[in-house]
């Protein structure tokens, strides 16, 4: 056992500080250190630029463009890009639809999705839940009616994230429902938001923003060369996808940035007043969570170790999930305990891009804290439950 | 950044854990407990011919060169096997000052028949109005005679009973409180003024309150330089909280591995326990305490073996993690396994008693909290 870095990865962390240094946009790092909202321009830039690198894939196979880093190197960089605040990528071209793609597509699928993922060049969104299919997901409902070379596909799919920005969804959706199992008769396709009989509403969230949306299918017609891998085997590929986000939820990387910023501003003298590291009720809570967090670095790190040796994560990934949730979560509540009275104006439109500094109420994005707070309580929601997490553990590794 | 384990490392571990299997089953454990001494000498004879008596040791002195991965090792299977021999208080804790500050003719007089099995030791860290305090020390050291003339209380000596030598922290000069001015002695047992008190503990292990009433020591009992005992005595009772720490995961993952294999087994209302999902969820909860405790005890071996100076920070912040999710590990079991949970017969009861004694040895989870959030940054 040894923690110590390599002089190759230590050489390897130098270049990837150096290259965020001179290539990380200063207008977003501006945007992102004042919590104003990136555009999709900004976001489409930003990966395109890791992508120039070959940097943007990182855990795709070599062929297809993907790093070849090991479990340490991924640790490195998501280190190093929560160090200057980048935005997180945004997940669901490249983290979720593609290794589905590259691991159960076609040759012409490949060919033809994967190099626009790897690009940026196309915007993919989600298509699990349904208003009537939230925790029991093979419940859904949304129906694909084989036509000739054709699915129909009728139907409704929620809290489709950023789907107002997406080129592209990737579904689950029913092509069979004469079946023994609800999990069978689901089958995985991509379907072009461009289609008619695609629509998109918005669902406003609790924090006011517009994340997510409602998606209708009427009638769409989608080309069966568009489904993925079998016929009626898309609850595995779903399964497999859903341990892929799971373990990128974790988030180490940036709650360790968020953790860093709250030790700063408690640290501070907070209006005038004493710090709030005088206050040993919030120190402990602070020091708490930091070790929580240290655990869950060390879990994540045992996980990719894993991985490494045996190829996808594994059930075990709930556990990240869950513990990586919750970690964020209260470290929402203490940033908005740290800004005491500031957490309550309900100003938006100060992190607008042109909102005079000098009107600004509160220091800094306090009056933000609350707003992330009230919206990331979805983390323990979304990508399966944390209780469906405890359900997946229950099962698949504890054989209950 | 590497998590593997050498062949040597494997070895000394599976060892261990077939020793525990074979020859150390909950019913030997209950009954050597039970018995006069509270430990086996012979079980104690055998762990110092298979060498485990000599694994932190140097090999200059006759040991085998071990490091906090293998104390880590050694102390999971010894939490595993709910062991009493008195491995932590004469190797670590009596053995660690030995080994720290003994001279030349100091080991050869007592680290060597330490290691061989054949002499038996107490370090005496607390005191009773010290709670967790290991500079409050009120025992005092004054010149006299052809040397020191010690006088004071210790409480909770480890193997307190059965110990030949007792290495006495005593007050050479400065306040009850002061770090410095705390000098080291190696007292024999036996000498005029020393009274014991043995006694067990509610854990099955074995302990004494010590009272030293002018007891009369050379030169020669001094370890280390007169005044500056602080530091050492520090780092050997964090070294003593990393091997607790490593044997409270050793037994928090026994007690949820018995508790998931019993809620499949254990019958009610028609149907395994194991299948309620308020239980399951409860079994998971056990599970992530398990893996994040043994996620912090990785990281804080893998820093105390680079000797870094943020070692004795995280070691606050496994005891802490330990503290905590070893009880609540503890207390999941016991509900799960229900009445039987709360019988001297199972197992499990004695778990839980052992992982209570260690959240408050060498100070509890608050203890170490407020240690970890104080340290600098």
């Amino acid at each position: 056992m040894n923690i110590d870095l390599t002089e190759e990865e230590l050489a390897f962390r130098d270049e990837v500080r150096q290259f965020f240094t001179s290539n990380y946009p200063e207008d977003i790092r501006r945007k992102r250190d004042n919590g104003i909202t990136l555009t999709r321009d900004d976001m489409i830039r930003w990966q395109k630029i890791l992508s120039d690198k070959g940097w943007f894939a990182v855990n795709w196979p070599v062929e297809h463009g993907g790093t070849g880093w090991t479990a340490v190197q991924k640790y490195i960089f998501a280190n190093e890009m929560a160090a200057v605040n980048a935005p997180p990528l945004v997940a669901f071209g490249v983290k979720m639809v593609a290794p589905i793609i590259y691991t159960y597509g076609t040759d012409e699928q490949k060919s033809r999705f994967l190099p626009d993922i790897l690009a940026s060049n196309v915007w993919w969104c989600q298509g699990y839940s349904e208003p009537g299919s939230g925790s029991d997901l093979a419940s859904l409902k949304t129906r694909a009616d084989r036509d000739g070379d054709n699915y129909i596909v009728n139907g409704t799919k929620t809290w489709t994230t950023l789907g107002q920005y997406a080129d592209w969804i990737f579904c689950l959706v029913r092509t069979n429902s004469d079946v023994a199992r609800r999990q069978e008769g689901i089958s995985f396709i991509l379907i072009d938001m461009q289609t008619p009989g695609v629509s998109v509403r918005p669902i406003i969230t609790i924090e006011g923003d517009h994340e997510v949306n409602e998606v209708h299918f009427e009638n769409v017609v989608v080309p069966v060369k568009n489904l993925v891998g079998e016929e009626g085997k898309g609850w595995t590929y779903g399964k497999v996808l859903l341990q892929h986000e799971r373990t990128n939820i974790a988030g180490v990387a940036v709650s360790q940035y968020r953790l860093d910023r709250l030790k700063e501003k408690a640290a501070e003298s907070i209006h005038g007043g004493r710090p709030l590291l005088d206050d040993r009720n919030f120190v402990r809570k602070l020091a708490a969570l930091e070790i929580e967090l240290k655990a869950l670095e060390y879990t994540e790190l045992r996980t990719l170790a894993a991985v490494a040796v045996g190829g996808a994560p594994g059930p075990e990934s709930s556990l990240l999930k869950i513990r990586g949730t919750e970690v964020q979560q209260s470290l929402d509540a203490l940033l908005m305990e740290a800004a005491g009275y500031y957490a309550l104006p309900y100003v938006p439109a100060q992190y607008d891009v042109d909102w005079p500094d000098a009107d600004r109420i509160g220091h800094g994005t306090e009056t933000s804290t609350s707003l992330r707070y009230f919206n990331n309580r979805k983390a323990s929601i979304y990508g399966g439950s944390n209780e469906i997490q405890r359900n997946i553990i229950a099962k698949h590794v504890l054989g209950l | 950044m590497d998590f593997s384990l050498t062949e040597e490392q494997e070895m000394l571990a599976d060892s261990i854990a077939r020793f525990i299997e074979t020859d150390y089953d909950f019913e030997t454990r209950q009954r050597i407990a039970a018995g006069e001494r509270g430990f086996s000498d012979e079980m104690w004879r055998t762990f110092a011919e298979l060498g485990w008596t000599a694994v932190p040791f140097s090999e200059e002195d006759g040991g085998l060169d071990g490091g906090p991965v293998e104390l880590m090792l050694m102390m999971q299977e010894f939490g595993r096997g709910l062991l009493v021999e008195p491995f932590l208080a004469n190797i670590v804790l009596a053995g660690g000052a030995l080994r720290r500050l003994a001279s030349k003719d100091q080991k050869t007089k007592w680290m060597t028949p330490l290691i061989a099995g054949e002499l038996h030791a107490g370090l005496a860290f607390a005191e009773p109005q010290a709670r967790f305090e290991l500079s409050d020390i009120a025992t005092t050291a004054k010149e006299g005679g052809d040397g020191y003339i010690l006088n004071g209380r210790k409480t909770l000596v480890l193997n307190g009973g059965a110990a030949d030598l007792l290495i006495i922290p005593a007050r050479t000069a400065g306040k009850q409180t002061d770090e410095s001015g705390i000098t080291l002695f190696a007292v024999p047992s036996n000498a005029a003024g020393v009274s014991r008190r043995a006694y067990p503990t509610v854990d099955g292990l074995q302990a004494a309150e010590l009272d030293l009433a002018d007891v009369t020591v050379g030169l020669d009992n001094v370890l280390g330089s007169v005044d500056e005992g602080f530091d050492t005595l520090r780092n050997i009772v964090d070294e003593a909280t990393l091997a607790v720490s490593a044997e409270a995961v050793g037994i928090m993952q026994a007690m949820h591995d018995k508790t998931v294999e019993y809620s499949k087994d254990r019958v009610q209302f028609g149907v395994p326990i194991g299948t309620f999902q308020a239980l399951q969820h409860r079994m998971v909860e056990t599970m992530m305490s398990c893996e994040q405790s043994r996620s912090l005890l990785y990281w804080c071996v893998m820093l105390n073996c680079s000797n870094d100076n943020d070692g004795r920070k995280a070691i606050s912040a496994l005891k802490y993690q330990v503290g905590t999710a070893g009880v609540h590990v503890a207390r999941e079991a016991v509900q799960i396994h229900g009445g039987m949970g709360v019988t001297w017969e199972l197992d499990i009861a004695h778990y839980f008693k052992r992982i209570s004694a260690i959240d408050l040895m060498f100070g509890n989870a608050d203890y170490h909290l407020d240690r970890f959030a104080d340290f600098p940054a």
